[in-house]
């Protein structure tokens, strides 16, 4: 008998995995006319545009920075010229500022950056140098929350990180960018690893990804033979393992305590998307500037993963997936369990789309909102052991000094006590609400 | 049998008049000296409790009054709103001062993009709450300012003067407002303005606060404030300012002229409870759209 896989203890839920593109190998999208890069790409400060209207840029210039702690630089995707610094409409529809770059089709790299496709194994730069790269590359957590990522690496005194833990669960539904990214790109990923290693001077680096991806555990594992200290291990499949406590539950079996960062029980967390992007800014000098995504839903003719340049508006993708299906309702930046609809597709791409999900009509509607009934499933689901029916309840009465008490500020949003919910209570949708009120209050007490 | 009875009642008596004793003492030791003056006005006070003071209910604002009194014999800077002049002043002659009448306020909504003038370009279908909905996204129409309709300020009125309608989308305020100013802190973008009733109910308001360019405005709503300046120039009382591409009427220089009404080309501008004008020969046809829009909302303040 099989020994059963690792996985994480309390709640989670099953959705449909629906991953249609994970056959579908990455292919590299056209340069679109004209780039919009906003300038909030990151958790943290937005960063301060360095070019001005009329400049010429090459790819990857720095063309925006971070000044406060959690920031993150910005590089020009594409070679051309800045064609105005405005406010443009992102994906929730208000208009923040953003740099516009009419592109032109020739690609000049900005020099020192290496372009060429052999992979370089050998780390040279030492711990300090590997932090300033990722930081000077504006490297941000790929995962979705977009994270600077040296600040990440910067661990704090009197700590010490035991093990990096790599994130390739990829546990929302139809999202496949990871997945791909791991077959095709395994051994880039591996020695980003290990820099990320160097980095945080850790003894251990541990792989999660999901056993529904055993194409990608078996090419890993493979090729982690050849390097040192990397574990993969394969996990039960269960949302959200993405979710970083819930990963290094299933990990190490470790619990991070309420409130408190990964880094409080030895543990950094970064995504595979992370480690790849490490690996092309230290090894290659290359900044983040493109990423993986993923075009799918049920009525996609042709579900894709496109390598894309950050600022390519999402119409592009969606026209190389060969079009916006006839009964689309929604279209969602991200995954179905905790992306969010656009409301239009002239918005671009930035560091945290993971995918572009194009829900049918008729799958895309909520259904009425009936009473709660107390069953307690939203409860036995919740991966962090709140009382999501509490909450829920608690926020509508404004109560939000009680919603901290129940530990509000510990959802991670995952989302799965409103897809378990029986009445279709939108659970989710006021524990943020919830969250952001109580956030408020906590930080007017300061 | 007597005997029972008769100890009972001893007991319970003996009980009864020792507990009252302690009580007596109790009651002395601890006595809380209130100011009589503080129940007298308590007792002219509308008892809405809804805060529209600025103080926990009623009882508070009692206390704050005599206590404002005592202190600095004067009542400046404490008004209730509910109960207006009338409460005011009963108020102040318990305490034997007098107080300044305060123009009555009124809460009008600065928003005009009912669903004619701002088309929804997408359907939002979460929870119905204009808290959550201002977080997550711009509006059905795309003004990020607009109002979203969703009736937060609805839920937050005691007084039954505010409703969402279902024609335009967008609340309206009846003759019930009583100026507390719930619904003003309810709405999430900061819509709602208390604004002086103004004589015979006549109030002129720039109906939107949309900071966008012009054009920008303009393209997710009908009746924006593009910012063009044109009310501002016509003024003859320097009661409108521009920020932001937005014009701004000061309810105290502006003296109800209406010429702003008539040049503003968007008609944002509005003018509520003036008798319908005579119309000139040489009358645009703006002037026209701009009076039916005054006339939308008749009975929205006739207090």
């Amino acid at each position: 008998m099989m020994k059963s896989l690792k996985t994480f203890k309390i709640g989670g839920v099953h959705p449909e995995e629906n991953k249609r593109s994970a056959n579908a190998p990455i292919q590299i999208l056209p340069f679109p006319k004209q780039a919009i890069i906003p300038l909030g790409q990151n958790l943290g400060a937005p960063s301060k545009p360095l070019v001005k209207r009329g400049d010429e840029v090459k790819t990857g210039q720095l063309i925006a920075g971070g000044e406060s702690f959690i920031a993150a630089n910005l590089h020009s995707p594409f070679t051309g010229k800045v064609s105005k610094i405005d406010n443009f409409l992102d994906s929730s529809g208000y208009r923040r500022p953003a740099i516009v770059i009419d592109v032109q089709e020739e690609d000049i790299w900005e020099d020192g950056i290496d372009t060429s496709g052999t992979i370089k194994r050998e780390i040279t730069a030492d711990r300090k140098t590997i932090i300033d790269t990722i930081k000077s590359c504006g490297i941000v957590g790929l995962g979705g929350a977009t994270f600077p990522t040296h600040v990440k690496m910067m661990v704090p005194d009197g700590k010490k990180a035991e093990y990096l833990i790599i994130n390739g669960v990829e546990c929302e539904p139809y999202l496949t960018s990871d997945h791909r990214l791991m077959l095709e790109k395994g051994q880039e990923l591996l020695i980003g690893i290990q820099i990320l290693m160097k980095a945080l001077d850790v003894e251990k680096a541990i792989v999660g990804i999901e056993n529904n991806k055993r194409d990608a555990i078996n090419h890993l594992t493979e090729l982690a033979a050849g390097f040192e200290r990397i574990q993969i291990q394969p996990l039960k499949v269960k949302y959200p393992q993405g979710g970083e406590k819930q990963l290094i539950k299933a990990t190490v079996n470790r619990e991070v305590p309420s409130g408190k960062l990964p880094i409080e029980v030895g543990c950094v967390v970064s995504n595979v998307g992370t480690a790849f992007a490490v690996y092309e800014a230290v090894q290659k000098n290359k900044p983040l500037i493109e990423r993986i995504v993923t075009v799918t839903g049920k009525a996609v003719k042709k579900p894709s993963n496109f390598k894309v340049r950050v600022g390519t508006p999402v119409q592009q993708l969606i026209d190389a997936a060969e079009g916006l299906p006839e009964n689309t309702g929604k279209i969602i930046n991200g995954g179905p369990m905790m992306g969010k609809a656009i409301m239009s597709t002239e918005v671009p791409v930035v560091k945290g789309t993971s995918g572009i999900l194009l829900m049918k009509q008729e799958e895309s509607r909520r259904k009425t909102a009936l009473n709660c009934i107390r069953c307690s499933k939203c409860t036995s689901v919740c991966p962090m052991g709140l009382e999501p029916y509490l909450l829920l309840k608690l926020v509508k009465l404004e109560r939000y000094e009680d919603g901290m008490k129940e530990r509000i500020m510990d959802c991670i949003e995952c989302g799965s006590c409103q897809f378990t919910c029986p009445s279709n209570l939108p659970l989710l949708d006021y524990l943020k609400l919830g969250k952001q009120r109580a956030g408020q209050i906590i930080r007017s007490r300061k | 049998m007597n005997e029972v009875i008769l100890y009972t009642l001893l007991t319970l008596g003996l009980l009864g008049t020792v507990a009252a004793v302690i009580l007596y003492f109790v009651a002395q030791k601890f006595k809380v000296i209130e100011n009589p003056m503080i129940d007298l006005v308590d007792d002219v006070l509308p008892k809405a409790n809804c805060g529209g003071c600025g103080f926990p209910g009623c009882r508070a604002f009692a206390e704050a009054l005599v206590k404002s009194a005592n202190e600095n014999h004067s009542l400046d800077g404490l008004n209730c709103p509910v109960g207006g002049n009338d409460v005011m002043k009963s108020a102040a002659a318990i305490l034997g001062l007098e107080v300044e009448e305060q123009e009555p306020l009124i809460a009008v909504i600065r928003c005009n993009g009912s669903k004619a003038n701002s088309p929804a370009k997408i359907n939002y279908d979460g929870p119905s709450t204009c808290a959550f909905a201002h977080n997550l996204y711009a509006g059905e129409g795309g003004c990020p300012h607009g109002c979203l309709g969703l009736g937060d300020c609805e839920v937050s009125c005691d007084f039954d003067a505010i409703h969402i309608s279902s024609e335009t989308g967008l609340p309206e305020v009846n003759e019930k407002c009583v100026a507390c100013g719930a619904c003003v802190k309810a709405c999430p973008r900061g819509i709602i303005e208390l604004r002086p009733k103004g004589k015979k109910d006549r109030r002129i308001f720039v109906s939107c606060i949309n900071q966008e360019k012009g054009g920008v405005a303009k393209k997710n709503c009908e009746v924006a404030c593009i910012g063009c300046s044109k009310c501002f120039k016509v003024c003859p009382f320097d009661a409108i300012t521009m920020s932001n591409n937005l014009a701004y009427i000061d309810p105290v220089k502006c003296k109800l002229c209406r010429k702003c009404v008539e040049v503003c080309p968007t008609n944002s501008i509005h003018e509520i409870n003036f008798p319908p004008r005579k119309i000139k020969p040489e009358a645009t046809e703006e002037t026209t759209k701009t009076m039916a829009v005054s006339h939308q909302e008749p009975n929205e303040n006739k207090a």
